[in-house]
């Protein structure tokens, strides 16, 4: 089984590139057991959303009130 | 039709501009110096550019690019791989977090930050999302927002920092752990989940 620690990796690269099929397989298998990785998953995503949104707070002309 | 260019719309997204460019390039003087390159090039181009409408994200496509030949030239002669005292030191954190068979100690583990989108509509939470992108050490802090803000491709920011991939995942890793810390210490609070 995958340590947390290779899972925190995992998380991360998910956002960077395509994990393959037998990475998302041993992830999801260890996301089902382990709440602290669960909540380091929705916490990697909220990080890519909040930077979108500042992104479009600060450069473009509509605020980014989306 | 009035000027899209009028002086003091102008000024104002110069602030931001500045705002994004200084975050970026982590030092003043020379994001002054991609302020104002973008701003003059907007000028020449204003006879192209017709209406107000997009303004704004037109002049930051114009500093998206200037961010960029700036961390491309600084990447020749700045070793972004060599870790400073404060990335080490990060990583020292990290690792703390584990037990010896590398699972999270009870007490470690990511909170549950409950429904964090609602911090999103607070002006406050981006002041405090601000101050830990400045917290970040300074090359952690480039790769990082050239991938998130500047909306790179992994590939391309690799390539153009002259880096391997595998020091790329390690560096945003670093980086989104540490974002990750610090929100979670300065806003989210605590509530530590280990598996």
């Amino acid at each position: 089984m995958l340590s947390c620690k290779e899972v925190t990796h995992l998380l991360s690269e998910g956002l960077d590139r395509k994990l393959t099929v037998v990475e998302r397989v041993r992830l999801e298998m260890h996301l089902l057991i382990c709440g602290g990785c669960s909540n380091c998953r929705k916490q990697m995503d909220f990080l890519r959303s909040a930077c979108r949104r500042y992104v479009a707070k600060h450069t473009r002309d509509d605020d980014g009130a989306r | 039709m009035t000027d899209a260019f009028d002086a003091e719309y102008l000024l104002a997204i110069r602030q931001d501009m500045l705002r994004f460019a200084r975050l970026q390039l982590r030092d003043d003087a020379v994001a002054e110096d991609a302020v104002q390159e973008a701003l003059a090039a907007a000028l020449d181009g204003r006879k192209e550019f017709a209406g107000r409408a997009a303004l704004k994200t037109w002049v930051f496509a114009i500093l998206r690019n200037k961010i960029v030949d700036t961390i491309r030239e600084r990447s020749r002669s700045v070793n972004v791989s060599a870790l400073s005292a404060e990335e080490e030191e990060m990583d020292q954190t990290f690792d703390r977090l584990f037990k010896p068979n590398a699972h999270w100690q009870p007490d470690q583990g990511p909170a549950a930050w409950g429904d964090p989108e609602a911090a999103l509509g607070q002006e406050q939470f981006w002041a405090v999302f601000e101050a830990c992108l400045k917290h970040l050490p300074a090359n952690t802090a480039r790769v990082f927002m050239m991938r998130e803000f500047l909306e790179f491709d992994t590939d391309e920011v690799c390539a153009e920092l002259q880096i391997s991939t595998s020091n790329c995942h390690v560096i945003l890793h670093r980086a989104r752990h540490g974002l990750r810390r610090c929100l979670e210490q300065t806003w989210f609070g605590n509530g530590a989940a280990s598996c």
